[in-house]
């Protein structure tokens, strides 16, 4: 491969000396731990999520049913909220999952300062599942709450998989005239369960 | 191919028009120039809104600028690294010297795997390498799928702005190009109807697609992963339902490790449009089973501004656009007068390296305010630059010889009082008593704005004269 050494070489001889790397981000500034429930919250609804908390499984496991109740396409991948949907494989195509109606999906941590839940690939089924969903319930406990995302990545381990992301929020654009439009390519909503103590 | 590809291309690729003269084009709407202007400074406030909400937002800069000079202090072998762990987990790499290599490099990835259903989210690379018109002159259509994006593909213009697309337009520009090209309703301009039309037809792209193109806002050396950001979800959407991927990177997109993801993540979104984070931060390590996944590496000029003292640090740019947000310039001249991919004060100075004659307007574009390097992320001396390539440019012979001579002038004048002070009283008197000679189209200050008003006296008479009246006391 010619290029590939051609811009190696460019870059060996036009780099400028060596300049040593900071050391690792020392947290400071961040948010008290009795506060990182409602920051979370706080946050996430302002950038268009709601949140609902909760002691245990039961109003999810209920919403569930309400859902499946309506003969929609409803996907299912959390097993501690009852059978997996079966239609959702990891090889499911978008034609496939296109119908998808709402979304039930685990998420790993929650981020206070900015809202956003980490999501594994092996927690989502199928990488499309989170987008093409018109609406999706994401289900964090509260005790994987961090403060910031230097927290979120020191627990993290974002090679362990093939695929993961960061959720904040539904779907948005303002790229007509800045007007905020919720629900632009993925999901037009989002609601998050926090879930008091219960691990997932 | 229709008149309409035929037209896409003849934009594309047509002569730019200077920056000065494009930008007299923009303005000649008044109203609507006050509208950009505000517009963009309502984001610039959103950034202050965001940005005083974290009390280390200044030593959060000072990491993130650290994190980048250490990065391109040593980029080749950040980048042999990154190679390594991507191959490793089963990505193709491939790299390109310039445009054209990282055009070829797709074309033959899209001819190998006889697909012709392809989107792509937003990459201003792709942009920078005019991938659309290349593939377009190859019969190969590629949709874009940011709607601000598709948008401007629609009326077969560039962007305007490299995070919002098409911010130059206004929603009856949008409602009138969606009525033409997707049959909404002729005259709605409701932002809700128009955005769920663009979903519509954009979700069949999408489920049809065979190929997806994405750009990278940050790839990972020692994990060999990339992170992608949106807030559509369209890059996602594309990845995830096409058989191939591909994504597109500088070579200055590289960070050493995951743990400095934390440190650029708080600063993108808050600097760009002021959210505490983009909705979706996308972490790429593995094809999906049966997908393929390629990165396509790209210097194009890049090594060449590495080895620029003055002017290597510009490749820490991470593409927020708060510069552009702010600066008084852009805000009223517009993404289109600055014709390059990258507008703006950071285009300003990323252009003249790409091409220093066809770019030679742009370090001109500036009041050298230096608004840019203040809210600049990553701590880019973006205004000294702006000031370093003018020497450059005229050294290298690309600036204008009225320019020089207007300046030598004003040198010699300035070095001789006496003909200073005469030439201070001339303009007094003739702004006073001959206001016509100076009040007209000829002056270049007279265009768009009112001539001061003419003192009786200069400052050093005024001064003389007063310590004259003390010392009598």
């Amino acid at each position: 491969m010619p290029g590939r050494e051609t811009i190696l070489n460019a870059a060996r001889k036009n780099k400028p000396a060596f300049i040593e790397a900071p050391p690792a981000w020392a947290e400071g500034a961040s948010i008290a731990p009795e506060q990182l429930t409602q920051k979370f919250i706080k946050t996430l609804e302002s950038i268009g999520g709601k949140v609902i908390q909760c002691n245990d499984y039961d109003p999810i496991r209920a919403k569930l049913q309400e859902q499946l109740a309506t003969g929609r396409f409803i996907a299912n991948t959390i097993q501690g909220l009852g059978a997996t949907s079966t239609e959702v494989q990891t090889n499911s195509n978008a034609q496939s999952l296109e119908p998808v109606e709402m979304a039930f999906i685990a998420g790993t941590l929650a981020v206070a300062e900015n809202g956003a839940v980490w999501v594994y690939e092996s927690q989502l089924l199928n990488r499309l599942l989170p987008f093409i969903c018109q609406h999706l319930v994401l289900v964090v406990s509260r005790e994987t709450l961090v403060s910031t995302m230097h927290a979120a990545y020191r627990k993290l381990d974002i090679a362990a998989e093939g695929y993961g992301v960061f959720i904040a929020g539904p779907s948005k654009t303002a790229d007509i005239e800045q007007s905020l439009v919720i629900g632009a390519h993925g999901a037009r909503s989002l609601l998050v369960y926090l879930v008091g103590g219960t691990e997932i | 191919m229709s008149d309409l590809d035929q037209n896409h291309i003849n934009t594309m690729t047509k002569k730019a028009v200077a920056h000065a003269a494009a930008a007299e084009a923009f303005i000649g709407d008044e109203e609507r120039t006050d509208w950009h202007d505000e517009t963009l400074w309502f984001v610039r406030h959103k950034r202050d809104l965001a940005v005083n909400q974290l009390p280390e937002w200044e030593q959060l800069r000072e990491q993130a600028s650290r994190i980048k000079d250490h990065t391109l202090s040593n980029l080749d072998k950040y980048l042999m690294e990154f190679e390594k762990n991507a191959l490793t987990n089963g990505v193709q790499v491939h790299w390109a010297v310039d445009a054209q290599a990282h055009n070829d490099i797709i074309l033959d990835l899209i001819k190998k795997n006889g697909v012709d259903r392809v989107v792509k989210s937003k990459s201003m690379l792709t942009e920078e390498c005019h991938l659309n018109p290349f593939l377009l002159k190859q019969g190969v259509e590629v949709v874009d799928t940011d709607l601000g994006e598709r948008i401007v593909q629609f009326r077969d213009e560039p962007p305007s702005h490299i995070v919002l697309p098409a911010i130059h337009l206004k929603k009856q520009d949008v409602s009138e190009t969606f009525h033409q090209h997707l049959g909404t309703e002729k005259g709605n301009n409701d932002p809700q109807y128009l955005t769920e039309a663009a979903r519509q037809h954009l979700r069949n792209k999408f489920v049809e697609s065979q190929l997806a193109i994405t750009g990278v806002n940050f790839a990972v050396a020692e994990t060999g992963g990339f992170v992608v950001c949106t807030n559509e979800g369209n890059a996602d959407m594309g990845a995830h339902a096409a058989a191939v991927h591909i994504a597109c990177m500088g070579i200055e997109k590289i960070i050493p490790k995951a743990e400095h993801l934390g440190v650029f993540l708080r600063l993108l979104a808050r600097s760009a449009t002021g959210q505490p984070v983009t909705t979706y931060s996308s972490h790429f390590h593995r094809p999906r089973a049966g997908q393929q996944m390629h990165i396509v590496i790209v210097d194009n000029g890049r090594t060449r501004q590495l080895g620029r003292p003055d002017f290597r640090n510009s490749l820490k740019c991470i593409r927020c656009a708060a510069c552009f947000n702010t600066c008084p310039v852009y805000r009223r001249s517009g993404g289109h007068s600055y014709h390059t991919a990258v507008a703006g004060p950071i285009g300003a100075i990323l252009n003249p390296n790409l091409d220093m004659k066809a770019n030679a307007d742009l370090p001109f574009a500036s009041t050298l305010c230096g608004s840019c390097t203040n809210v600049c992320p990553v701590k880019i001396d973006i205004h000294q630059q702006l000031w370093k390539w003018r020497q450059v440019l005229a050294e290298e012979g690309f600036v204008d010889p009225s320019k020089k001579i207007g300046m030598k002038g004003m040198a010699f004048v300035l070095a001789h009082p006496d003909l200073y002070r005469f030439a201070g009283k001339m303009g007094r008197w003739v702004m006073r008593a001959v206001p016509g000679l100076v009040n007209n189209k000829l002056n270049l200050w007279f265009k768009q704005r009112d001539m001061p008003a003419a003192p009786k006296q200069s400052f050093r008479d005024w001064y003389l004269d007063k310590n004259k009246h003390s010392l009598k006391k």
